[in-house]
């Protein structure tokens, strides 16, 4: 499989926060065939591999990114058979309403309505709609009838999709961050110059577990968050305030919520993506937080990087990602791996 | 053909207000199994004939078969799409909502949203214009110029899916369950002697005001005529006076409607055991009968209704059986002065 083939069957797969289960199985199935492979799912979940390379470094390089996607989670029956559900994850309400959904294992389809605009008042009509007013509808007429096919706990998915979209890009469910996890798969199969360490992380959407339980098993020295970041780059919206912009390479932060990003680490980043030819561009936005956080905090405290892809609609039941990102990701952190080898781990 | 596969061949085509040629096409298909008189006119309406005997009056039945969209209006610099809607759109559900464009070829599009990370609390609270909102396509201005044109349409995107009891949910099921429940009751009346001339109409632009229905019904000039539309059925925040999905056909009255047509239906659904209820309606219908009741001198009309949830959404919601106790009803009605088993 290449990277777009990997990321489209990685896409299609359910893993909401709490339930990645069924990303894990695709990963280690895949991690399988790679050689040197060292893999093992640690007790929340996390999918970690450690990767021989042609030398042993001093120093510990991780490499992460997240397998869980934002979702919805049923928590409670009306009496009228529809569903309450709570957000999974930062969900803006305001793509709910109208949408398709999958609930439980079953993946019983049902669908969020809305009340008919023309019964809303005109006050109604320009206002988002709380997710506490939201119900899923999976057509059945009594809370005795729905009790038999759902449970409150049950997780809710938005159906997979996944297609090329426009020039060079792609449309897809949960790109945030199977990309991520697309990318290190992918790079897992290189001739490594050096042994580094990779996790496929559980429930970053809902506070970094996963990684912070990773930061303590595998105390790494350096770790890079590899992620898929909000592009902006749409009308109305001017300068930093976007934050990237699709086709413009990969997205450097310097800060974010969770992070403030040691300044050596970030310009050596730039640095080697320019010796590289690499495009690379600077996060405008304070905004958003990732893994890199529990890592920075995590045991020792590791020296953390956030290496992304921009990515719009993300936390919505579709993102767009431009190949041509993903693949200026990817060269960026082979061109990091090279140059923690060349410096024996001494970035 | 069950009405779950008529609502699946009907749904998959689109036919938004002013371009419905797709819809009617797919329509007129089915038309083509119970009729041979079928036509479709330069506005899109597709009308079917089932003779009756000679001299014998004139029923029309009509739903429409327009459903709501948008029209582009502009393309950025910057390649991203304007529009305006087409129909009665909810601002509050197309944030990141998947659109198709019937440009030259058909484009898939997102209706862009600013991400959660990159707006205010103050922001997520609101919902954008419909004409502020820019659709997204991954095409440069200069690709998409080749591709789309100002009054190309959009339709909102969402998969035919089947719940639980029989329930389906789609986009455009306002007014394709109509067509569906007129499809079932041509269905029951094949073969059989007529008192009527039975024409079935499945109009353009209801959902722009509906001048689809009224010129048609004023070249068929009907003696009676009954629309069928999808009414409000109970959900959260809708008001519990409505009824629930299954709870059968909804007979409509008001000051437009035929009070005696609407006693002879309601009438009839007691006696045959067909599910239904009464929905009463203090002025205009919001539907066809609107239109079609004045046309040509005045026909005496009817109002049938299929309860239907999240109207105008790209989920809404409507259960088979619903569908199926309007097309008797209008079967029923027909049929209703001939003897038992009188066949040609």
């Amino acid at each position: 499989m290449n990277l777009i083939e990997t990321l489209e069957a990685l896409c299609r797969l359910p893993g909401v926060s709490g339930n990645e289960s069924e990303v894990a199985s695709f990963l280690l199935s895949q991690i399988e065939e790679i050689d040197g492979c060292e893999a093992r799912v640690d007790p929340l979940g996390s999918v970690i591999v450690r990767k021989k390379g042609k030398r042993t470094p001093s120093r510990k390089l991780l490499l992460d990114a997240h397998m869980d996607e934002v979702g919805l989670m049923v928590n409670g029956i009306a009496e009228d058979g529809s569903l309450h559900f709570t957000t999974v994850g930062g969900i803006d309400p305001r793509v709910l309403a109208g949408r398709q959904v999958l609930v439980g294992e079953e993946e019983l389809p049902g669908v969020i309505g809305a009340k008919p605009i023309h019964l809303q008042t005109a006050a109604e009509r320009g206002k988002a709609v709380p997710v506490r007013d939201l119900r899923i509808d999976i057509g059945c007429s009594s809370k005795e009838e729905a009790a038999e096919l759902v449970r409150p706990g049950d997780t809710v998915t938005f159906p997979a999709v996944f297609s090329p979209f426009g020039e060079g890009m792609f449309r897809g469910k949960a790109i945030d961050d199977r990309f991520g996890c697309a990318v290190l798969l992918d790079i897992l199969k290189e001739d490594l110059p050096c042994d580094c360490t990779f996790c496929f992380s559980v429930q970053e959407e809902t506070g970094g577990y996963g990684a912070a339980a990773a930061a303590f098993s595998e105390q790494p020295d350096f770790a890079v968050a590899v992620e898929a970041t909000s592009a902006g780059d749409l009308p109305g919206v001017s300068g930093p305030q976007a934050a990237c912009s699709l086709g413009k390479g990969a997205v450097l932060s310097f800060m974010d919520k969770g992070t403030l990003y040691p300044g050596r680490l970030y310009r050596l980043c730039e640095e080697v993506a320019a010796r590289g030819n690499i495009p690379v561009q600077p996060k405008t936005a304070i905004a958003g937080r990732n893994d890199a956080a529990p890592y920075q905090r995590a045991a020792g405290g590791a020296q953390v990087l956030a290496v992304s892809a921009p990515c719009r609609y993300i936390h919505s039941p579709q993102c767009v990602i431009a190949e041509a990102d993903m693949l200026a990701v990817r060269s960026l952190l082979l061109a990091l791996i090279d140059e923690f080898d060349k410096k024996d781990g001494n970035l | 053909m069950t009405t779950l596969d008529t609502l699946k061949t009907l749904c998959a085509a689109p036919g938004v207000a002013g371009e419905e040629f797709p819809a009617a096409e797919a329509a007129a298909r089915l038309l083509r199994e119970v009729s041979d008189a079928v036509e479709i006119d330069a506005f899109g309406n597709v009308t079917a004939a089932l003779p009756g005997e000679d001299g014998a009056p004139v029923i029309l039945l009509d739903a429409h078969i327009d459903q709501i969209g948008l029209i582009v209006t502009h393309i950025e610099e910057n390649g991203f799409l304007r529009a305006a809607s087409c129909g009665g759109i909810d601002r509050r559900l197309m944030l990141g909502q998947e659109v198709r464009i019937l440009g030259r070829k058909p484009l898939s599009g997102v209706v862009a949203a600013k991400p959660p990370h990159l707006s205010t609390e103050e922001e997520r609270e609101k919902v954008p214009e419909i004409t502020d909102l820019a659709i997204d396509t991954g095409f440069s201005a200069e690709t998409l110029r080749e591709l789309v044109r100002p009054g190309d349409r959009i339709t909102l995107c969402g998969e035919f899916s089947e719940l639980q009891n029989g329930c389906v949910s789609s986009p455009s099921l306002d007014d394709r369950a109509g067509a569906a429940a007129i499809l079932h009751a041509l269905r029951l009346l094949k073969g059989k002697k007529l008192p009527y001339t039975v024409c079935a109409l499945f109009s353009a632009q209801e959902e722009t005001g509906g001048p689809g229905a009224a010129v048609s019904a004023f070249r068929a000039k009907p003696d009676e005529a009954i629309a069928v539309d999808v009414s409000f059925a109970r959900s959260e925040g809708v008001p519990d006076r409505f009824p629930r999905l299954g709870d059968g056909a909804m007979i409509g009255i008001a000051p437009i409607l035929n009070r005696g047509m609407f006693d002879e239906l309601l009438a009839l659904a007691k006696e045959r055991g067909i599910p239904h209820t009464i929905e009463a309606m203090g002025g205009s219908t919001g539907t066809n009968a609107d239109g079609i009741a004045p046309a040509a001198g005045g026909v005496r009309t009817g109002l049938l209704s299929i309860p239907q949830r999240y109207m105008h959404t790209p989920v809404e919601a409507v259960r088979l059986s619903d569908v199926e106790a309007v097309g008797e009803l209008i079967a029923a009605y027909i049929l209703r002065d001939m003897a038992e088993g009188e066949e040609e």
